[in-house]
This record gives structure tokens, C-alpha cells and sequence, in this order.
């Protein structure tokens, strides 16, 4: 399977990855989900401000026959979301790792990424 | 799109707007028709109503008034009734051939309830009129709430419920209020199947409840253990379709009734698919405690392009007296007449306005009439006998995850389909339309990969059944053979694949206003 | 069994097929102790005796009365076209329109449905329909509690009762209050009550609404509620008739984020109680938060134009628990009666009906005031209103003998407003004849004659 996973970025169970940068960490869906879904049609994006669990379910993504939870990878505060997905997005379609982000977190525990996963276990998640 | 290269087999014209004067077009056969404001123009409409006198709004304030009248379409009648009837042209249905749809039961419409509802005595009353003025509309109704606890060997029925959804939850409100009755305030789940209907979950969520969900065991009944590890003084209750959304009955249904009572709950059945069943299960014999019918499915009330249907509910005695009200009640003069608000206190209250979609519980009532007890039993009895059938012609070339004895339906898939030859079950669907075919379901049950929920009912002729058969199994070869054609398909159907991501992400939902297109009011 | 087609031998060669031999064995799964033995239902008849039973059940009806009876449905003149087009097979045995290539038909007539309520509501977002005014009303107020987060909503208590009361129902009073704004001495909504209710900050309200015209037939002054919604951060919710939006301002024009209303004035019949149509519309902000089907224009491989069910991913099927309501089955060929009756009677002859029924209510309060029942209230009206008559439960049945369906008894849904008790709500629309106002004023007249002799 000819699937885009990108080395660098930590990914969870539920088809989140997860960029570090700093002490925020910039959250997205993998392609994976994205070709899962099929043509992505809506976003519902979290509030900016809004604390987030681990695992807590913070949006939505529709596509034109699915829909699906947004899963936090780790605790924190929003800091930022992507409004371009409002008018766009497709971009998850489209760019799953770039343009198509959806929220940049303050994370509140830095011990919280140890039990993600890596590139290469993703990959054996998927089956890649 | 994604995905699909246009490649244009369809003989019919591109159709944006209004055809050019001029353009070749087929005389006969379906074609694309403009919007009814393409076809109006200022002027053009016909005269039904006495103009009114010119102070006959004068008693209403300017303010409370439209600046403008509605800038509706101005439509002659010949325009008017051609637009309507060549899109009627556009549509496939009964009346035009068959639906295999798994879970929606669409036999035979009968004519005669057609002609039955619209009998002016039936057609003409007001809901509202005196009871002493609806005497044959209240026979009709406690009529069919007898007939209906007969069938499912309930203790009492309502008629309100204007759909299968809606009768879904009347019946769970009315679980709910039996719980607060007792002082359970506990109660804060509802247990269903994963191969449940979608309405199951959501009208759980509706009625305030948590769902949920156990996993079939792989003979594709109800996981017993898991229900038992789910089942717990948080259940309010227990939602089972039965024959399950895979057409097969669930034999162990007793055990799991005492289960669900053991902890207290109450055992709700999704009557769906009784067509199945008629004169051989009777839900209340299983001890349900509540259940909804679908006329639309069981009664053969027509689909209407999405509705209307009805959807009665039928309970046990420990949910008779919550049901809404008002009921239908006989005198012992022999007149009918409506409950009194203050009659049944207990009652959940309305679920709508009036008693209920009377022209279609009409329908369902005839129907009831022209088959009786024995009638009825035929009916399961060919649909099952249909369903049997088919799942015979098919195996061998699509899998058959529950290859043992259904009932009026079951499941196929085109996983193995796929594997070999990347033709999913989407494309096969498409495929049936150039077969002159109504796709079955596809994708649901959802734990079902690639499923083709088939049930053909008990009013199509076996040269039928062949027919669309021999086209499944045609489609399965060609899928080998050419599977292009598969994918691109439909390739005779009056449009092509659409584009629902654009649809979804940019909506387009009512024609562009007319305001200001139109001649005000000539007076 | 009168629809099946299977003969003996096809019966046989399918089980041959199945390798059974006899249809019980299909059965055989049930177990023993649930198997019924049948159904105790009466025999049937062949059709030519069912249909005389049919007609004999229709004549013990009686629909031949001089009816001044509304509240909430109405008769109108219907063009003979909207009947000819419903009883078109391929329009009423059409599945939902799921299959989008063969179903052009009924998905271009809900757009056209959708496009024509929208100009009528002043509202972008239209529902392919709900099941009823009531159930509309009851969504429209679950909406409110959804887009706002909030716990609390607030309706007249001149929207339809029924539409209120199924409103309660859907609610659930554990988690959410439904109360009442009372009405003003002259029958609208009183302002000042409702200021009141929204000025507790420690329950904030989600939604407002009020009908217009109200079930006692009498305008509101809807700006001045949707002021006062808004202000306190709550939705309005207009409950209307559709008629009446051919000549009064429509809920776009006055503020309401969301219209709902009883479609059967647009060309269906009484039919003691349905099939309706449940009307319900919303500005383009709240359009996922609608119930039910939406269908949207676009294009097809070939770029032709075409219809499609979009916004799918908010129903039941796809969103399952999550889903905003459980409807699957909607009124869809009660819009596609709509369509027609729109497209055939026209703007013009909209207005006409509405303005019509208008002039004939004016003369029914003026005859039945010169017959001795004068109208209770002064406010404004546009075709319905409640006259006073001393006993009236008594007077309506009297009235029913000869032959007049004199409205409603106000006392059934008011019995503890004393002014109401003793009140008909009448109405009339285009329909009504002026040999029947005289027939009621003068049966009124001699009623009272004799009472007071």
C-alpha cells in the first residue's frame, strides 16, 4: 500500500499525527484517514482557549458518506486553529500534513508524547 | 470527483440550461428539465381565484405586511403540468420496476388504497370536527389499533407516530416515563446491536440516553455474553430488530427478552422488518414490551419519494399507559370517540399534531383488509421463500457471510469481489442501474464489509428475481473481464456520478431569488 | 393473497432451487414456544366487497358541513393539476432518492420546494420537509437548545397548543424547561412578560417562539419579539402559516433565525390529520443544524446539471447517536404537492386566496357581530379570530345539527381562561361562500333569539 507517512511527526491509534514544536505541537489527520474518508467536505474546529484531556474528542471532520471525532493526542490548550479549513477543506484531502492542519495545542504535560507512536509504527498500524 | 476519469457514454444532451431553440432532443424518454423560475415569465399565469376586493387587507397594519409579493415562479398550466410530468419521466419506482432494497420492504403499492384515502368522506374531514362527525374515520382507527395488537400480540397500540423513527421514539419516551414512574432514576442507557439501524442510535441520543453498542457473534445473532456483560441497572432498555438488519431471526430472542427483564430494563423490538414474520412470531408472545410497525414496509403504504409513511406503535401492559394520547376509544353504544385530555394522566402526551397521518394508516388499513390473517402469512411466506431464492442463485459468485437459512432478506458482499478485481460494492450498484435495475442497500449493516442487503419481497415474479440475478452475476463477470465499464458505470441513467463533495462543501440549496424579476400584481 | 404473483409452480421451483420441501422448513428457526399459529383478523374480501365496506366507513363522515372550522389547517381551493401529479406512480412509489442518477424526478422537485419556501420564509436553509407543524415546532426548539448551548426555551401561549405540547414532549423536562410567556388582555403575546423571562441571567433562554398569526388568529408584533430575543442572546423562532406569507412579512424580513409551520394549506387535504407537512426553515448559519434531508444542485461527470441529497454526513445513518435527529422518513410527497400547488396557483393567486379569505373573514366577524358575537379581541387578524358566544360547547352542537361546523370551542384549549370559555375560534378563507355566512349569522341570530325570549 502506497500510503504518505511522514518521518518526524508522532501519530496516534485513532489516525491523529502530532508535530512537536517547542512546547505546542501542531495536530492534523494522516492521509491514511483522509483516503479513508473520501472527499472531505466540513471541519468543525475546536474553540481557541479551549482546555483538552487526552484522548478527549475536540472536532468533527465530515466527508460526503462519513463522519468522524477529532481526538486529542495529548492534554493541553488550543492555541491556534486552521481557518482556512472553513473555506477549504479539501486541503485535508489535499495536503494532510501542511496546509491542511487543524489546531496548534500548548501542551501541557511533555511527558504526554512517550506513548505515541512513530513513523514506522504507524506504518505497521496501517499495514503500509 | 475523485478518482473517476468522465468518460461520456450517456446518449443524452448536456443540459445547463433551458435547451437552445432548436436543439435536438429525443421527442420520448427522459430529459433533463429546466427550474420552474427558467419557465416563468411576468404575466404568464393562470387566473383560479376571485381577485379581492382592493381594501381587503386594509384591516392590518402596513408594517405586518410584505413590501413585495412573493417573487414565486409565473408559470402557465401547460409548462406547469409538462415540467412536472417529464421529470416524473426522470424517476425510477415501483410503478416502473423493482427495488431490491434490503430494510425497506418496497412490494407491490396496491391501487385500491390510493382510491380508498381519496374518498371525499375520508379526504374532506377536519381533524377538529366532533367526534359525532368522524364516525367512519374512528371505526378505521380502533380498527386497526385491534388488528395491530393482533399482529404483534401487544395489549395496545397508537397511531400517531408519522415514521418508523418517530414510533422509535414514542416507544423509548414512553420507556422512559415507565422508568421515572418507578422512581428509576438510574436509567441512563439503551443497548442495541451493531448492525442496528441508524435511527436506533439516534433516538436513543434524542430521548436523552447513552447508546450502547454490542457486537453480533459470527452467526450474525446478538453476542449473548456480551449483552450480558453490557446489561445493568443502567439500562433503561434494549432496542433489537428482529429478523436483524442481516435478515436472519435471532433464535435465541427469548433468553434475551429474560435477560433484559432480569436487570429490569425493557425490551424494545424495531419492527422493520415484520415482513418476515406475519402470523409466525409475534413479538408480544417473546415478551417484548414495545415495538414499532413501518406501513411504508410491512403495509405497503407507497414510499412517496422519501415519505410519507407511518410508524404505530404497539406495548405490553406495562407501557399502556403511557401511550399518547389521545386514543381511540369505543363507547358501549357502539360510538367511537377521542380520549378526553384528562382521561389517562399518566400518558406521555402527543407526539404530534391531531391523531396521526390518517391517509396513510388508510392505506395500510385497506391493505390489512384485502389480506386478512391468512393472507398475511402468505405474504412472509413468498417473501421468505423470494429471499431464499435469490441467496441461492447467488452464492458461488458474491460471498454470502451468513450462508444458513433468512428470512425476507440477506446480506451478500463484494469483499472477494474486490480483492480480485478492485470492483467494490458501489460500482456493482452503479453497474445494476444499466441492467435496468434499482440498486439493493450497499453498506449497511455496517458490519458487513461491501454488503448488498437484498430482499426482494413477495410481489415480484421470478422472471424477475432471475432477471436481476442473472444481471448480479453478469456484473461479477464483467467485473473480470472489463472492469472500466463497472467503474464508470451508470452509463444509461439520464445523468452520470455526481459531484456530492462540491455539493456538500459549497451548498447550493434554492434557485437564485427572483425578487425584482417579476410584474407586481396588475391591480 | 391479491399482490403476489407466484404461482404454484413457481413456489415449487424455488424450493426445488433451495433444495426444501416444504416452506415451513423456513420457519424452523423460531422457536416452538414464540411460533404463532396464525392471525384472528377478519377474513378477506375480494375487492369489489371491500370497496363498498370502504365507501360505507367514508360516508359515515360527515363532510358536508358549512365549515368555519381552522385552527391550524385549512381549506383551500386546490388546482385539479396537484392531484394529477401526485398520483403520478413515478413520483409516489419512488424510493428516497439515495440513487441520485435515477431519481432526478423527486430530487429536482424538493430543490424547487426548498427554492419556493425560501422566498416564502425569507429563509435561506428549507428542510425537505418535517412531519408536522408540531414536530417542526418541537425541532425548531431542539435546534435553539443545540446552537446555543443554552437550557431554557420560551413559547407564547398563542402557538398552536398542540404544537406546544409536542414540543414538551420532545423536551425532556430533566434537562430542559419549556415555559410560557403569557398573552396580553388584547390576545398577542405580552412583551413585557417576555422581557421579564429573559432578564434571568442565571438561566439564560435558547429560543423564542412565537406564532404569527396566533391561534386565537391574531397578529404579533414579531420585530419587537425578535428584539427582544436577540438581546438576550437567544434564537426566534417564527411558528407560521404559509398562506398568510403571500401578503404578511415573512420571518427573513422580521429577524427569526428559524420558521416553522403546517404546510397542509398548500394543497392538501384535511384528511383528518395527515399526511401534513412539517415546514422548517432556517438562516444559512444554523443549515447544519437542520433535521432531515437537504438536497443542493450540482453537476455530474458530463457536467450536466443535477440534483443531489447533500449535507448527508447530518443524518442518522451516517452520524448515527451523534445524529442531530433520528428522521429518516420525511413528507416528501406532501412537498412535492406544495410544488405543484405553488407552481399552479402562482404569486398571484396566492395572494388572492390569502387576501380573499381575508375580505370573506371580514364579513363573517360583521355578520356574526350583527348576529349577536362580537369578536373578543381587537387586535388585528388576517382570516381567523374568536367571537363570544354565551355557552358555546353547547351552541357549536346545536350549530353542528343544522348542518354548520361553527369553528372551534375555545373552551377545549382554553377551559381556564375565562374570557375564552366562552369563545369560538372561526375562521374562512377563500373557500367560504357567502350564502354560508349568512346561514351561520342567521342560525346564530335565531339562538340567541331564543335564549333571550
Amino acid at each position: 500500500m502506497d500510503v504518505d507517512v511522514r518521518d518526524g511527526l508522532l501519530y496516534t491509534d485513532e489516525h491523529e499525527w502530532l508535530r512537536v514544536e517547542g512546547d505546542s505541537g501542531v495536530v492534523g489527520i494522516t492521509a491514511f484517514a483522509a483516503e479513508q474518508l473520501g472527499d472531505i467536505v466540513f471541519v468543525e474546529l475546536p474553540q481557541v482557549g479551549r482546555t483538552l484531556e487526552r484522548a478527549e474528542a475536540f472536532g468533527v471532520v465530515e466527508s460526503v458518506k462519513a463522519v468522524s471525532d477529532l481526538f486529542a493526542p495529548v492534554p493541553g490548550e488550543v492555541i491556534e486553529v486552521n481557518e482556512a479549513l472553513a473555506a477549504k477543506p479539501e486541503l485535508l484531502n489535499s495536503d494532510p500534513y501542511g496546509e491542511g492542519w487543524i489546531a496548534r495545542v500548548r501542551i501541557a504535560d511533555e511527558g504526554a508524547t512517550t506513548d505515541l507512536k512513530d513513523a514506522a509504527a504507524y506504518r505497521a498500524l496501517i499495514g503500509a | 470527483m475523485s478518482g473517476d476519469a468522465p468518460a461520456s457514454g450517456s446518449t443524452l444532451p448536456i443540459v445547463d440550461r433551458p435547451p437552445a431553440h432548436g436543439a435536438l432532443r429525443p421527442a420520448v424518454g427522459p430529459v433533463l428539465q429546466p427550474t420552474l423560475d427558467e419557465l416563468s415569465r411576468p404575466g404568464r399565469h393562470v387566473t383560479r381565484i376571485p381577485h379581492p376586493p382592493a381594501d381587503a387587507l386594509a384591516g392590518i397594519p402596513a408594517a405586518q405586511l410584505r413590501e413585495l409579493p412573493p417573487a414565486l415562479p409565473e408559470v402557465d398550466e401547460p409548462d406547469a403540468v409538462r415540467h412536472f410530468v417529464n421529470l416524473s419521466h426522470l424517476n425510477y419506482a415501483v410503478d416502473t420496476g423493482f427495488y431490491p432494497l434490503g430494510s425497506c420492504t418496497m412490494k407491490w403499492n396496491p391501487k385500491l388504497n390510493e382510491w380508498a384515502a381519496r374518498l371525499p368522506g375520508f379526504a374532506d374531514l377536519h381533524p377538529l370536527a366532533p367526534d359525532a362527525a368522524a364516525q367512519g374515520t374512528l371505526q378505521v382507527l380502533w380498527e386497526l389499533e385491534r388488528w395491530l395488537c393482533e399482529i404483534s400480540g401487544m395489549r395496545g397500540v397508537t397511531l400517531q407516530p408519522a415514521a418508523g423513527a418517530q414510533g422509535e421514539l414514542t416507544g423509548i419516551l414512553m420507556v422512559r416515563a415507565y422508568h421515572r414512574s418507578r422512581g428509576d432514576a438510574e436509567r441512563s442507557e439503551i443497548i442495541v446491536p451493531d448492525s442496528s439501524h441508524g435511527t436506533n442510535p439516534a433516538t436513543a441520543s434524542m430521548a436523552g440516553y447513552r447508546t450502547i453498542t454490542v457486537a453480533s457473534d459470527r452467526r450474525g445473532g446478538v453476542d449473548l455474553d456480551a449483552l450480558r456483560a453490557a446489561l445493568g441497572p443502567r439500562t433503561a432498555a434494549v432496542m433489537l430488530t428482529n429478523p436483524s438488519t442481516l435478515g436472519l431471526f435471532e433464535d435465541r430472542v427469548v433468553e434475551i427478552v429474560e435477560a433484559v427483564h432480569a436487570v429490569g430494563a425493557l425490551a424494545y423490538m424495531d419492527g422493520a422488518n415484520m415482513n418476515a414474520v406475519l402470523g409466525k412470531f409475534r413479538p408480544g408472545d417473546a415478551g417484548f414490551d414495545v415495538m414499532h410497525f413501518n406501513t411504508h414496509k410491512t403495509f405497503s403504504t407507497p414510499h412517496g419519494g422519501g415519505g410519507p409513511g407511518a410508524g404505530p406503535v404497539a406495548v405490553g401492559e406495562k407501557l399502556l399507559p403511557f401511550l399518547p394520547a389521545p386514543r381511540v376509544l369505543r363507547e358501549a353504544d357502539g360510538a367511537f370517540r377521542l380520549e378526553r385530555p384528562e382521561e389517562r394522566p399518566s400518558s406521555i402526551g402527543r407526539v404530534r399534531s391531531f391523531v396521526g397521518s390518517v391517509g396513510v394508516l388508510l392505506r395500510a388499513y385497506t391493505y390489512l383488509l384485502a389480506h386478512g390473517g391468512s393472507g398475511l402469512e402468505e405474504v412472509s411466506e413468498d417473501a421468505v421463500l423470494a429471499a431464499n431464492y435469490l441467496r441461492h442463485r447467488l452464492r458461488g459468485t458474491y460471498d454470502i457471510p451468513y450462508d444458513r437459512v433468512c428470512k425476507h432478506e440477506f446480506v451478500a458482499s463484494a469483499s472477494t469481489l474486490k480483492h480480485e478485481t478492485g470492483i467494490r460494492t458501489l460500482d456493482v450498484a452503479k453497474r445494476l442501474i444499466d441492467h435496468g435495475h434499482h440498486p439493493p442497500t450497499i453498506y449497511f449493516p455496517l458490519i458487513v464489509e461491501e454488503a448488498l442487503l437484498i430482499e426482494p419481497t413477495e410481489t415480484e415474479a421470478l422472471e424477475t428475481l432471475d432477471d436481476f440475478a442473472d444481471a448480479l452475476l453478469a456484473i461479477a463477470a464483467e467485473a473480470h473481464a472489463d472492469p472500466d465499464a463497472v467503474h464508470s458505470a451508470p452509463h444509461t441513467a439520464p445523468v452520470r456520478r455526481l459531484d456530492e463533495a462540491t455539493a456538500a462543501r459549497q451548498p447550493d440549496l434554492h434557485w437564485r431569488p427572483m425578487t425584482g424579476a417579476q410584474m407586481p400584481c396588475s391591480d | 393473497m391479491p399482490y403476489g404473483p407466484h404461482t404454484a409452480d413457481d413456489r415449487a421451483r424455488m424450493r426445488d432451487a433451495i433444495g426444501i420441501a416444504s416452506i415451513d422448513e423456513l420457519f424452523d428457526d423460531i422457536p416452538v414456544a414464540v411460533r404463532a399459529r396464525g392471525l384472528d383478523l377478519p377474513e378477506p374480501e375480494p375487492e369489489l366487497e371491500l370497496s363498498m365496506r370502504l365507501r360505507d366507513l367514508a360516508a359515515r363522515n360527515r363532510v358536508d358541513l358549512a365549515s368555519f372550522l381552522g385552527a391550524g389547517v385549512y381549506r383551500h381551493y386546490v388546482p385539479a393539476a396537484v392531484d394529477q401529479i401526485v398520483s403520478r406512480g413515478e413520483f409516489y412509489t419512488a424510493y428516497t432518492p439515495y440513487q441520485p442518477e435515477i431519481s432526478q424526478g423527486t430530487l429536482q422537485t424538493i430543490y424547487e420546494y426548498q427554492s419556493m419556501l425560501a422566498e416564502l420564509t425569507g429563509l435561506d436553509a428549507v428542510s425537505a420537509s418535517h412531519y408536522d407543524g408540531a414536530t417542526a415546532t418541537a425541532e425548531a426548539a431542539l435546534m435553539c437548545l443545540r446552537a446555543t448551548g443554552r437550557a431554557r426555551i420560551l413559547v407564547s401561549a398563542a402557538v398552536h397548543p398542540q404544537y406546544t405540547g409536542t414540543a414538551r414532549t420532545y423536551l425532556d423536562g430533566s434537562r430542559f424547561a419549556l415555559e410560557t410567556i403569557p398573552l396580553s388582555a388584547d390576545g398577542t403575546t405580552d412583551l413585557a412578560a417576555l422581557e421579564r423571562l429573559l432578564a434571568d441571567g442565571e438561566r439564560p433562554v435558547a429560543g423564542v417562539l412565537v406564532a404569527q398569526p396566533n391561534v386565537l388568529g391574531l397578529l404579533e408584533p414579531m420585530a419587537d419579539v425578535a428584539h427582544l430575543a436577540h438581546g438576550a442572546g437567544a434564537l426566534f423562532v417564527a411558528v407560521v402559516e404559509p398562506v398568510s406569507l403571500a401578503v404578511l412579512a415573512p420571518p427573513g424580513a422580521y429577524g427569526a433565525d428559524i420558521a416553522a409551520g403546517e404546510g397542509q394549506p398548500l394543497g392538501l387535504p384535511l384528511g383528518y390529520g395527515g399526511p401534513y407537512l412539517g415546514i422548517l426553515a432556517a438562516t444559512t448559519a444554523l443549515t447544519r443544524q437542520l433535521p432531515g434531508r437537504l438536497v443542493g444542485r450540482t453537476t455530474d461527470a458530463d457536467g450536466r446539471r443535477a440534483f443531489v441529497m447533500t449535507l448527508r454526513a447530518r443524518e442518522q445513518d451516517i452520524r448515527r447517536e451523534r445524529a442531530a435527529s433520528n428522521i429518516c422518513t420525511n413528507q416528501a410527497l406532501c412537498a412535492l404537492a406544495a410544488t405543484v400547488y405553488l407552481a399552479t396557483i402562482g404569486p398571484h393567486g396566492l395572494r388572492d386566496a390569502a387576501a380573499l379569505g381575508a375580505a370573506r373573514a371580514r364579513e363573517l366577524e360583521r355578520a356574526l357581530a350583527a348576529a349577536g358575537a362580537p369578536r373578543i379581541h381587537d387586535a388585528p387578524y388576517l382570516n381567523e379570530f374568536a367571537v363570544r358566544v354565551p355557552d358555546a360547547p353547547r351552541v357549536h352542537a346545536a350549530l353542528l345539527q343544522r348542518g354548520i361546523l361553527a369553528g372551534l370551542p375555545l373552551a377545549d384549549w382554553f377551559p381556564d381562561d375565562l374570557r375564552l370559555r366562552d369563545g369560538l375560534l372561526v375562521c374562512a378563507t377563500e373557500v367560504t361562500r357567502p350564502a354560508e355566512i349568512e346561514a351561520f349569522a342567521a342560525a346564530l341570530a335565531d339562538m340567541t333569539a331564543e335564549v333571550v325570549a
